[in-house]
């Protein structure tokens, strides 16, 4: 029988919460819940990192360790090499980082990880900018986006972090929402049972940053994936599968109206987001059905 | 039985720790010190060593790797010098913070700018605050004996401390040396398996390492370390001690030579200390009394051992192959003249940058300065610098 006095559900420890809204706190507990308590996760500072906990507390009931923020897959590949260099194949080690740590300054690390073949799942939480500094711009952060660093709308697309995966030709990469937790659920029990690296690239929407009350997450989550900004697919032994697959896309505007980051975007810089992001989910199908 | 061997010093590392048995090794190669990733790749293609190889894509990530390893609970192996190890700056201090026993061999090479290939202490200076215990060899049996030894001292449960054990660059890792080799049944008896001690990364016993930590604590886990430090001193004397008793080499914190009766001493570090003394055979013949004092620990300094060796000993030469710009000398310099008693006068010299030769002549330049000296200087003195036209050459000249 659960007892809510001594045990937390899942494997994040009791009293251990994110942002209200925050998307992430819905994802490691997926995440975790999935791959249960033989996995060691490697953390970078930032958000997530408040799942490591504090001082002699820690946010989650796995082994883990913080890293730093440009290393995170460089740890991951050194703890699997250590554990494998005892027999223990079994352990699954993971990466949990954000786009920042992923994308700019992890991207090298990663990069080594994946093109080394390491025996690593490293998950990237996109919420599109350095939300625990203070919403500084990322690469990851979608071209017209308002954060502390740009505050006249980015000019750059953002960076395509599943074409860097695939070009390294790794096993097994995949996008997920939270708007589709068994997707997600599925995809990370997919990236388990992979030898070698894995990747998974799951938006991770954030009130605080976007600008939205927090009651709309699941909407706004729902809105990128129905407008393309969002493209659910994965990629699988050199196989691209388009997982939700949308009739008719809506109106990038229904997704970008329903947050602060894109206010002050004129039409003409709607139009040039909506056409970079249509012609990407028209290359993703493309390819799914080549 | 031991027996001898031609080896290079880069190859006297790898020699090490292959008979150290390292588990994981994660190099990434930088001139001075790419034959030791070269070679302890080749050793594990050939099935000599029992070793995962991570062909890592940066020295950043050749130190994450093997702290990432070594918490699982193996001994890891990594290689760097110069520009590499100030890469690793980050990441070094997360090795000692979690006080993961990593033994490193570092290949001294000075730091750009300008680029230089050569030798000089710019790279492990600039990590002396780092939280690592700094070794410096004198030649290639050195290198061999004190990388043997630095497991024993890294790993002991009262120092928990990552050391660095520094080699020259070239004048060491490249100079093939005549040197005596262990038999493997000697190093598992001497270094022995790899425990850990502290903390560990084991999903059966889970714990997350290395979190958010607060100014309630870090005070003291910081004196932890300088505690580690503090024991080191001991622990490595006792293993020193026990290497001697095993295999018939001697070693201290601080060895002098022929400082008994010496008006003036220099005080050294690494490969500089054999041409020295040479120098002082050659000088004390003419009927100079000069001696040596090299420092074999740089991390932790051994100020009390030092103050013992100097002893009555009223001039005192530093010799520092780093600039200290700013300061009011050099790293060596500061240190021995922080341990030494008002009475004793200590000058600094500055010799040896980016590979330039610290040869006899330099070094008899050294000693009579120091034997005709009445005073200390109010900065180092650039020995071996031609300081007369110095501000003439290059780019420098044009906006003076």
């Amino acid at each position: 029988m659960f007892n809510l006095n001594t045990e937390s559900k899942g494997y994040v420890s009791h009293g251990v919460s994110a942002c209200a809204g925050c998307g992430m706190e819905l994802i490691i507990r997926n995440v975790l819940e999935v791959l249960g308590e033989d996995t060691t996760i490697v953390i970078p500072p930032g958000c997530s990192a408040l799942f490591c906990g504090y001082g002699i507390e820690s946010g989650i009931k796995i082994s883990g360790l913080q890293g730093n923020l440009e290393n995170s897959a460089a740890y991951a590949s050194g703890i699997s090499r250590g554990y494998e260099a005892q027999g223990n194949f079994h352990t699954k080690v993971i990466a949990f980082a954000g786009d920042g740590g992923t994308l700019d300054i992890g991207l090298q690390s990663l990069s080594g990880m994946m093109e080394r073949g390491e025996n690593v799942l490293y998950i990237c939480y996109d919420n599109e900018a350095y939300m625990n500094t203070g919403i500084q711009g990322s690469s990851a952060s979608p071209y017209g986006a308002r954060t502390t660093t740009t505050p006249g709308g980015k000019k750059q697309q953002k960076k395509d972090l599943l074409g860097i995966a695939m070009a390294h030709n790794i096993p097994y990469c995949a996008s997920a929402s939270i708007v589709n937790i068994p997707d997600l659920r599925k995809k990370v029990k997919k990236a388990r049972e992979v030898v070698g690296p894995s990747l998974l690239h799951i938006q991770c929407p954030c009130p605080t940053g976007w600008g939205y009350d927090t009651s709309k997450s699941i909407e706004v989550c729902r809105n990128a994936v129905q407008s393309g900004a969002w493209v659910l697919y994965e990629y699988e032994d050199g196989k691209l599968t388009i997982s939700t697959k949308i009739k008719e896309l809506k109106p990038l505007k229904d997704y970008l109206i329903l947050q602060k980051r894109f206010d002050g975007m004129n039409d003409e810089e709607i139009e040039t987001l909506e056409a970079y992001v249509r012609e990407q989910y028209h290359q993703l199908m493309d390819i799914a059905h080549s | 039985m031991a027996h001898y061997k031609m080896l290079d010093g880069n190859t006297a590392c790898v020699e090490a720790m292959k008979m150290s048995r390292v588990k994981v090794i994660s190099a990434y190669p930088i001139t001075p010190q790419s034959t030791i990733a070269e070679k302890l790749s080749d050793l594990v293609a050939k099935e000599e060593l029992d070793a995962s190889y991570i062909r890592v894509e940066s020295e950043h990530s050749a130190m994450s790797c093997a702290i990432g390893a070594q918490l699982t609970g193996v001994r890891t192996a990594t290689a760097t010098a110069s520009v590499g190890l100030a890469l690793m700056h980050e990441v070094l201090n997360v090795a000692s913070g979690l006080r993961v026993p990593i033994v490193m061999p570092v290949v001294n090479r000075s730091l750009a700018s300008p680029w230089s290939l050569w030798c000089d202490h710019q790279d492990s200076m600039a990590e002396r605050d780092s939280g690592w215990i700094q070794l410096y060899c004198e030649n290639v049996q050195d290198v061999y004996d004190t990388m043997l030894m630095s497991y024993r001292i890294a790993e002991h449960p009262d120092v928990l401390t990552p050391v660095m054990v520094c080699l020259d660059g070239f004048f060491l890792s490249h100079s093939m040396q005549k040197l005596v080799v262990a038999e493997q049944v000697e190093v598992d008896e001497f270094v022995g398996e790899y425990t850990v001690n502290n903390l560990k990364l084991d999903p059966a016993d889970p714990i997350v390492i290395n979190n958010l930590t607060g100014s309630n604590e870090i005070t003291e886990m910081k004196y932890q370390q300088a505690v580690g430090f503090e024991k080191a001193k001991k622990v490595m004397q006792d293993v020193f001690a026990e290497f001697g008793r095993k295999f018939g080499r001697q070693k201290s914190l601080v060895e002098g030579y022929r400082t008994e009766d010496a008006e003036a001493v220099i005080i050294s570090l690494g490969s500089m200390s054999g041409t020295i003394k040479h120098v002082v055979n050659e000088l004390r013949e003419k009927g100079y009394k000069v001696g040596i004092v090299k420092i074999v620990s740089f991390r932790p300094f051994p100020a009390a051992e030092l103050k013992e060796v100097i002893g009555t000993i009223k001039k005192v030469a530093v010799i520092d192959r780093t600039t200290g710009f700013g300061g009011q000398g050099a790293p060596l310099w500061m240190e021995t003249r922080a341990a030494l008693n008002q009475n004793v006068l200590v000058k600094n010299y500055i010799a040896g940058l980016a590979g330039r030769d610290i040869h006899t002549g330099t070094i008899e330049k050294v000693f009579f300065d120091i034997l005709a000296s009445e005073e200390e200087s109010e900065k180092p003195i650039w020995i071996d610098c031609d300081t007369e036209n110095a501000m003439k050459i290059r780019e420098v000249y044009k906006y003076v």
